[in-house]
């Protein structure tokens, strides 16, 4: 292992010559390969955020009820009665392409892991999904692979998984996107922090043994894949769901004590970025004695064991009187306990191994010398306007061709991979609204979740793309009559180093930022996967956005299932906006034009509305209208519902297909019994709304006069993913 | 009705349980590790549903050889009542507690959907407060539910009254099409001799609650504490 | 000496995971490929140094724990225990 440490090995490591002259500079003699390894995974994109922080810092993060923004293992928010939320998404698109279940699987762990540290009980997981084309093969595998990774580790640790989001596109075709979102619930005065504290005191290892897993896993989510990401296989780490499920226990039942005096999960760059942000963090030193590893595997050097990526491990700062408590509630949960070192004055860490000093770095200049870019950037060119699109089929065809295609077909054949009722709070699960919709165990109160990103508008135009993601999210949240209240970022472009990518990078945050002071609705957590390319080809900017709201009485949420004998109500204004719609993707078979406009301020007015009036008990079912438009949303209710509908004709002015098929933003279809209250209670509140029709029966009638019974758009609807899947 | 649940490490619907129990007896059922040995007092035992030992090796094997597993013989042998739901269910065969044995679902997918359930046999402790061949909802979520006995076995079963539980349509029908996990002649659920001992693969726990979509798993715990109320 | 278990479902005993294995393998065309079992196969190291001593131990661990004698049957191999390097 005795390689020599110079400027060709650390470009080998991702470290650009500038960036390795910095290192020569603060150790001021030639690194270790230990302290190398340090430095790389340390200022690597993914663990220094070194080409977007820049951008990162105009989103709002505030707001009365944060409790906590960026900057922790996760996200804090006040939910009343004492409580907190802490949520977070975070990516495993990397690892999730090599090896999709694992990947997936270690997605879901870690994200789990980032939550529970800061004292949390995960009551929720969702999943933003983007796949390629699925005709071909590789795509259904990952597909496969994806779906059983996000539920093996899920269903096992016992954390119903109640939503998400799958997209389709090319574009993915070498590069899935696996997002994985966690909601914890602790109590508001009970957050566990990152920073140590009290020289002296002692670092404990806990969970599962050291291997060789994963090793550089964060500077490998920090490249972009070439012909050689196969040969990467082995760095895949490889979860243990029953280990982590053993770990959340162990450490909720520490928590309950007052042992604890900082925790952080072992995540990507594992024992160096856990014990260099912690020491970091509190202006501290640390020492580790890498004997004292719990350890898998035989013969395994410092640098090994400082980068390994293995899965289920914590780092905790005890206070030292309790070093005892803890071993014990480790021991009974049968979980790996061992001191590992202790935390200093000297502001470094050192860490010895076999009696030698591999690494001693000062940690004050590994933060703040941290790379820094102000990327190029260039303004992505404004689509040109769309004009007259023909309508070549009808509604009754190109509604059958956009329910059976795959951005719009039933979810069900992934959910019921899911164990999504587990914990027995689950109070609207996946496809039975427009946000999952989770009680707080013991309370009235519930939470109500979702993920969103629209990437073709992202695409077509990044600003107005990253608004509508923060606007979708938080429409889907009012929806079902919760109360918006902070988002989690999982932003994925492409290699930041073209100034088209960056380009887009800061577009994306411009619009979100707006739309999330327009909407009170701040960032309170996030992450970055850059470098999304496969042989030079970008993804589509996907700025997922995982947002969460909550309710004061569960039992006053609705669902989208439409009941019989109401009026179908839109609320919002429709012009028929066509441009980058899945009716002109599907049916005319075009892909331009710009997305359609996000206007926040009648976001807002629409759906404070729309939430005033589903606490208020006058809406039996809501929907928003949103990818496929309005006839997708009443067909969407109307399959859930297991009820039909009769649709009146277009208002004059707005052909048929652009009515029913564009997707005009800040739209909600509302099932009600008194149209006429509701439609004045819109105009007094000076909120567009329109009369669409009325449900009944088992047939769907269009303003044509055509019936399409429910059983056949069902069968288009549920059997479309199946088939592609194989069953 | 004293009620205790057995937590195995990698058990994760104990919590579900207990909040089923405790609305049916009126105060909290007790949490019985697996190191436990002594269940004295106890008039229901509980295993839930989770993956018990990460479901290495085979689901519920390693949990059959705990030390909790030869308090809860004892308890059978005296006549206790015992309800196992899904890897509890899967732990009770291993055990030898019922008969049988839980194969990987036919489709080799797991499976989290609602199912629906006819009532075998509406004389017995669990069963009471439904009506003979009443059909009910009930969630479930396994990947190895998919029941199997040699055929003397599942006509002994059949003979002596001993299924509990069929997967049926909502109209009542065994049919292959609602038995998604393919198990054995429908069967969700299996009785002991005595009747005292139950096991069965769906989660009625998970609906116990007009909140959570209906409740119709309510009157096998709602029958349990009236027939073991003290 | 080492044991090596070799756990199978028993004839007669659905095996769909050795039917979807088979399938797969004619989708990738691979002809004349007739049933395909799935089973276990789990490596023990065992202190005892005489073989059949260690034969009748790993066939009591397989019965009590290692298979399920009402779907799976097992079989035992023995061979020396390779001391690495």
């Amino acid at each position: 292992m005795a390689r020599d440490v110079n400027e060709s090995l650390a470009r080998v490591f991702g470290l650009s010559a500038e960036e390795y002259a910095r290192v020569l500079d603060i150790m001021g003699r030639t690194p270790s390969l230990t302290e190398l390894g340090v430095f790389s995974v340390m200022w690597s994109e993914h663990c220094s955020y070194k080409s977007s922080r820049v951008w990162l810092k105009l989103l709002p993060t505030t707001a009365p009820w944060v409790i906590l923004g960026p900057g922790e293992n996760a996200g804090v928010v006040d939910i009343g009665d004492g409580l907190a939320a802490i949520f977070k998404m975070e990516s495993h698109n990397h690892p999730s392409f090599i090896e999709p279940y694992q990947g997936a699987a270690t997605g879901v762990g870690g994200i789990l892991r980032d939550v529970f540290t800061m004292g949390a009980r995960p009551v929720a997981n969702l999943n933003a999904l983007r796949f390629g084309d699925p005709a071909l093969p590789r795509t259904r595998r990952t597909i496969d692979g994806v779906v059983r990774g996000i539920g093996g580790y899920g269903n096992c640790v016992g954390v119903p998984t109640v939503g998400g989001e799958i997209n389709f596109h090319p574009s993915y075709n070498g590069n899935p996107l696996v997002n994985a979102m966690t909601v914890g619930i602790a109590p508001a005065d009970r957050i566990f922090l990152s920073a140590a504290a009290g020289v002296g005191n002692p670092v404990v290892y806990v969970g599962s043994k050291t291997g060789r897993d994963g090793i550089h896993g964060a500077t490998m989510a920090s490249a972009e894949f070439g012909q050689d990401s196969e040969e990467k296989r082995p760095t895949v780490q490889v979860g243990d769901p029953f280990v982590e499920k053993l770990l959340i226990e162990a450490c909720l039942e520490l928590m309950a004590t007052d042992a604890i005096v900082a925790i952080q999960d072992m995540g990507a760059a594992g024992l160096t970025s856990s014990s260099v942000e912690m020491a970091g963090k509190g202006d501290v030193g640390i020492v580790l004695d890498l004997d004292a590893v719990p350890q898998r595997e035989t013969g395994m050097s410092a640098y090994e064991m400082m980068l390994s990526e293995s899965q289920e491990r914590m780092l905790i700062v005890l206070r030292p009187d309790r070093q005892e408590v803890a071993r014990a509630i480790f021991a009974k949960w049968e979980l790996d306990f061992a001191v590992i070192g202790h935390l200093t004055d000297t502001g470094r860490i050192v860490v010895t191994h076999r009696g030698v000093v591999e690494a001693d770095i000062p940690l004050a200049p590994l933060a703040e010398q941290a790379p820094l870019y102000h990327r190029p950037t260039v303004d992505t060119p404004q689509p040109a306007p769309l004009g007259e699109v023909a309508d070549p089929v009808g509604l009754e065809a190109a509604l059958l061709r956009l329910l059976g295609c795959p951005d719009l077909c039933s979810r069900a054949w992934v959910w019921d991979q899911y164990d999504s009722t587990v914990g027995g709070q689950t109070v609207r699960r996946p496809g039975a609204a427009d946000a999952a919709i989770v009680r707080i165990e013991g309370s009235r109160r519930a939470l109500a979740l979702t993920t969103d990103c629209t990437p073709r508008y992202c695409q077509a135009d990044p600003e107005a793309g990253g608004a509508q993601a923060v606007a979708e999210a938080w429409r889907n949240i009012t929806a079902t009559g919760a109360t918006p209240l902070a988002i989690t970022d999982n932003m994925n472009f492409g290699n930041p180093e073209k100034p088209e990518i960056m380009g887009q990078f800061a577009a994306a945050i411009r619009g979100m930022a707006a739309a999330c002071v327009a909407l009170d609705f701040p960032v309170v957590s996030g992450n970055v996967s850059l470098y999304n390319e496969t042989e030079g080809r970008p993804i589509l900017p996907t700025p997922a956005i995982g947002g969460l709201g909550v309710l004061a009485d569960a039992a006053a949420s609705v669902g989208l299932a439409l009941p019989r004998d109401c009026c179908l109500i839109v609320i919002g204004a429709t012009v028929g906006h066509l441009g980058q719609s899945l009716w002109l993707r599907e049916v005319a078979g075009r892909e331009d034009g710009p997305p359609p406009p996000v206007d926040l301020a009648a976001e807002r007015r629409n759906g404070d509305f729309v939430r005033r009036e589903i606490l208020a008990g006058r809406v039996r079912a809501c929907h928003d209208a949103s990818d496929g438009g309005l006839l997708l949303a009443v067909v969407e209710m109307a399959l859930a519902g297991d009820v039909g509908a009769g649709l009146l004709p277009a208002p004059g002015g707005v052909a048929s297909h652009a009515f029913w098929f564009g997707e005009d933003q800040g739209r909600y279809v509302l099932a009600v019994q008194d149209a006429l209250a509701m439609l004045q209670a819109a105009a007094a509140a000076g909120v567009p709304a329109l009369l669409l029709g009325v449900s009944g029966g088992k047939d769907l009638t269009l303003p044509t006069g055509d019936t399409i019974s429910l059983a056949r758009l069902r069968a288009v609807h549920e059997q479309a993913l199946p088939s592609l899947m194989g069953g | 009705m004293k009620a205790g649940i057995v937590v195995f490490p990698g058990i994760n619907r104990e919590r579900d349980m207990a909040i089923a129990l405790e609305a049916a007896a009126g105060h909290k059922p007790r949490m019985v590790w697996h190191h436990e040995t002594d269940l004295a007092g106890l008039d229901l035992v509980v295993i839930p549903g989770g993956f018990s030992y990460g479901d290495y090796l085979r689901c519920g094997a390693m949990a059959a050889q705990s030390p909790v597993m030869g308090a809860i013989r004892a308890h059978a042998a005296r006549g206790g009542h015992i309800l196992g739901v899904c890897n509890g269910f899967q732990i009770l065969t291993e055990a030898g507690l019922l008969p049988g044995a839980l194969l990987r679902n036919a489709s080799l997918r797991f499976l989290s959907m609602d199912c629906w359930l006819r009532v075998e046999r509406a004389d017995t402790d669990f069963a009471r407060h439904y009506q003979p061949g009443a059909v009910f909802r009930s969630p479930m979520a396994h990947g190895d539910g998919n029941y199997f006995a040699d055929d003397a076995t599942l006509d002994r079963l059949e003979g002596e009254g001993l299924v509990a539980f069929r997967y049926v349509t909502q109209e009542g029908a065994v049919t292959p099409e609602a038995n998604r996990n393919g198990s054995a002649r429908n069967i969700a659920g299996l009785y002991s001799p005595n009747l005292r001992v139950l096991g069965l693969m769906p989660h009625p726990e998970d609906l116990v609650d007009p909140l959570m979509g209906g409740t119709d798993g309510k009157p096998l715990f709602d029958g349990l504490a009236a027939a073991l109320a003290a | 000496m080492k044991a090596i278990v070799t756990v199978m479902l028993k004839t007669g005993v659905l095996d769909p995971q050795g039917k979807a294995i088979g399938q797969a393998l004619h989708n990738l065309g691979f002809a004349g490929v007739g049933e395909v079992r799935a089973g276990k196969l789990i490596e023990l190291e065992l202190a005892e140094t005489d073989p059949e001593a260690a034969r009748a131990q790993a066939e009591e661990m397989a019965r009590r724990l290692l298979a399920n004698l009402v779907i799976e049957s097992f079989r035992v191999e023995i061979a020396p225990l390779e001391i690495p390097g």
